[in-house]
């Protein structure tokens, strides 16, 4: 589409405009001098080792992770047959111009940073971020933290450099919070995992601003692989934001990550993600947690994009008094899979976890919640809370939940609450008598429905929400 | 200048015809007052001047001014001017008084033209103290948890912020105690304006008590059966609707 749309299109069409796919929705011709090709060999993996010129032991975990994902099925079995659709062997798993991650966006090639400044990262890194970083296909093209958080002994760096310059405090972490086998995606992801970010917050550092990521796919058949691993040192927090988008192609492309969180005693994470990829992406991520003693994890996980997502964060509560949170909104629209939950695992005495999902499947989108919460015998005090509320707009979309929740024992205290609910002719009538059109009376519901989960959200990405959300609504009626 | 109902039939989507030919005329400036007895279509017909969808005009006009709005869709009769206050009004969930008043208020602006947040929430509260609507009101979801007399209270201040020209007010004396009655009339009240018309429908002459209408209309079986000033609902009130099964009126 056209940018000079000034004349037809007022200031707030415009604005909405300026955070909508379409915004996403242009592509800069390949520069690739690293190009894997198609298809995933043994060769792919060494391709991949050999450009990144990984230590041995990398080399080595991409093998094995490479066998383990060719010898795990599908899980068709539990989840949706579109995975089927995946054509692994047109895929092309790794893509870089070859340049090193820039510290200034003036370093950043002229196609990459336009890319970015339509989509307004340099913008939000000056008004309220610690530290960005921006990948473009398989790697990082800028990172950059503020100096006086690398002063006070803050890393943030893609995967690449954490483990080769960092390897003392990347190692240990990496691959345990989500083991190499713990699904066919995650052992893809270990094969050919390249970017991603690597944080790592030293003793009683309390980050006022957020960290964000940026993860963009710019070419077609592409598979994005990033690895993320983020370590809170004791007592330190911080909040970490990540965003997505993609041009819409012709063929299916792939996002599957795998992002390992660590919260040592008393720290706190919280995790937010707004994804917004093109409708024909698969998104099939593993992220998980870990809380010791008094620490917290937080997952605030907002889904309006891509083809199929299925993504249920995890928080494993190790710690006596860990708390795990998971704040999850999905919006599915026509042609469109939501397939998200959370996982709760609790290891330790009075260990708390809340989650709390809101799903709207609107047309003929489709919404599911997974959950499993797991509470062994031997432990006291543990509570979960969990709520899935459903909103379902016109009666060909469809909701399913599907609640596991394993307590043993009697010493803990669990509830659970689940809701479907419609937008009704009766409320579209009294909205619309007030004088607001079909798209502005279910905009209103929606916002309505998820209110009080969109205030979890950072601002900047609540008014970003809201604005998608909007877009969404007054595209789906009329 | 007025809102002309003229030979209205409508029916159900199963072909139940509930309107049989009404004509109305409410100038601007004047209140009217349908009353009659359960069923006999007074909610259907304020239904229809809003353009719900799950009634069929199958013949007449509905006319603003002189301009038909019977094809016109119900966001755009409201914006141009019709307000129905429910006997029954939604919840809307999650969403605040305040925002979706100011929601209904921003529909009505030209495209990028944004309410003035501190005037309309001076507006809001002196409608608010107006209506003896304590301040929490604003933050609460939309008539969620609302008693049946907040509710129609609420509709009343919704009203008094559209500032529409023609309001049509389906039973909202129901379900009120007499204090409750009392301050919705000193709103409705305060409305009445010769650039507004206003129509009440009712079941009881309770209401008109309070607002004094200048025409009484008594509706029965889809039609207007009989018009008088005032006095017309106080015989009503006394005799009730016998006298619509004398022959000399069928």
């Amino acid at each position: 589409m056209s940018y000079d749309t000034t004349d037809v299109l007022d200031h707030e069409t415009r604005e909405a405009i300026d955070i909508d796919r379409t915004k996403g929705d242009f592509t800069f011709p390949e520069r690739n001098k690293f190009d894997a090709g198609r298809g995933l060999t043994s060769a792919t993996v060494d391709y991949i080792s050999d450009v990144k010129n990984d230590p041995d032991w990398v080399r080595e975990f991409r093998h094995k992770a490479l066998k383990v994902f060719q010898d795990k099925p599908m899980p068709t079995n539990w989840a949706t047959k579109d995975l089927d659709a995946i054509d692994f062997d047109i895929i092309r798993y790794y893509l870089s111009d070859g340049e090193k991650p820039k510290r200034s966006w003036d370093d950043v090639p002229a196609d990459v940073l336009e890319t970015f400044e339509r989509l307004g990262i340099p913008q939000q890194e000056r008004a309220f971020l610690a530290g960005v970083e921006a990948q473009f296909d398989s790697e990082a093209a800028y990172s950059n933290v503020k100096e006086e958080l690398t002063k006070q002994g803050v890393i943030f760096c893609n995967s690449t450099e954490g483990l080769k310059e960092h390897e003392e405090i990347f190692r240990p972490w990496f691959g345990k919070v989500i083991p190499t086998g713990d699904n066919k995606f995650s052992a893809l992801n270990s094969a050919v995992f390249s970017g991603g970010s690597f944080i790592y917050i030293p003793k009683g550092l309390k980050l006022k601003q957020p960290l964000q990521a940026y993860f963009r796919i710019n070419s077609e058949n592409f598979g994005q692989f990033e690895r993320t691993l983020i370590i809170a040192d004791e007592g330190a927090e911080l909040m970490y934001m990540e965003g997505c988008t993609a041009p819409k192609f012709e063929t299916a492309t792939l996002h599957s990550a795998v992002v390992e969180l660590v919260a040592l005693k008393g720290a706190k994470i919280q995790y937010v993600t707004v994804q917004n990829w093109s409708s024909n992406v698969f998104n099939l991520v593993t992220k998980r947690g870990i809380a010791m003693e008094d620490a917290e994890v937080r997952w605030i996980d907002c889904n309006i994009g891509s083809r199929l997502t299925m993504k249920y964060p995890g928080v494993i509560m190790k710690g006596k008094r860990a708390r795990g949170e998971v704040i999850s909104i999905a919006l599915a629209n026509t042609g469109q899979h939501q397939d998200t939950g959370a996982k709760m695992i609790h290891a330790a005495d009075d260990t708390t976890s809340n989650v709390v999902s809101k799903s709207i499947s609107v047309g003929e989108g489709r919404s599911t919640y997974r959950g499993q919460v797991h509470i062994p015998k031997h432990l006291k005090g543990c509570k979960n809370n969990t709520e899935c509320d459903a909103l379902l707009i016109n009666s060909h979309s469809r909701t399913d939940t599907y609640p596991a929740i394993t307590v043993k024992g009697n010493r803990h205290a669990t509830q659970h609450e689940a809701s479907v609910s419609q937008v009704s002719d009766d409320m579209l009538f009294y909205m619309q008598q007030r004088g607001l059109n079909e798209g502005q009376a279910m905009s209103l519901a929606v916002n309505g429905f998820i209110n009080d989960l969109v205030r979890e959200f950072p601002m900047e990405y609540s008014v970003e929400l809201k604005r998608l959300i909007d877009l969404e609504m007054e595209g789906s009626v009329g | 200048m007025s809102l002309q109902i003229t030979n209205l039939y409508a029916t159900l989507e199963d072909g139940t015809e509930i309107l049989k030919g009404v004509n109305l005329d409410i100038p601007k400036g004047e209140v009217h007052a349908i009353m009659g007895p359960n069923g006999s279509g007074k909610s259907t017909l304020s239904k229809v001047i809003a353009g719900h969808e799950s009634y069929i005009v199958t013949a007449g006009s509905v006319t603003q001014d002189g301009e038909e709005i019977l094809g016109k869709s119900v966001d755009e009769r409201s914006r141009g001017g019709i307000f129905l206050a429910f006997q029954y009004p939604s919840e809307v969930p999650g969403v605040s008084n305040a925002n979706f008043i100011r929601a209904a208020l921003q529909a009505r602006l030209p495209k990028g033209q944004e309410i003035d947040a501190v005037a309309y929430y001076k507006n809001l509260y002196s409608k608010m103290d107006h209506l003896e609507m304590d301040r929490k009101f604003t933050a609460r979801a939309v008539n969620e948890g609302f008693s049946g007399g907040e509710k129609k209270r609420n509709e009343i201040l919704q009203m008094m912020m559209l500032e529409p020209e023609y309001c049509i007010l389906d039973e909202t004396d129901s379900g009120l105690d007499i204090d409750a009655l009392k301050i919705v009339a000193k709103g409705v009240n305060a409305m009445r304006s010769e650039g507004r018309g206003m129509l009440l429908i009712t079941h009881y002459q309770r209401l008109l008590d309070y607002i004094k209408p200048d025409h009484v209309h008594v509706m029965a079986e889809g039609k207007i059966v009989r018009s008088g000033g005032p006095e017309l609902a106080l015989e009503l009130e006394k005799d009730g609707y016998e006298f619509l099964k004398e022959p000399a009126l069928a």
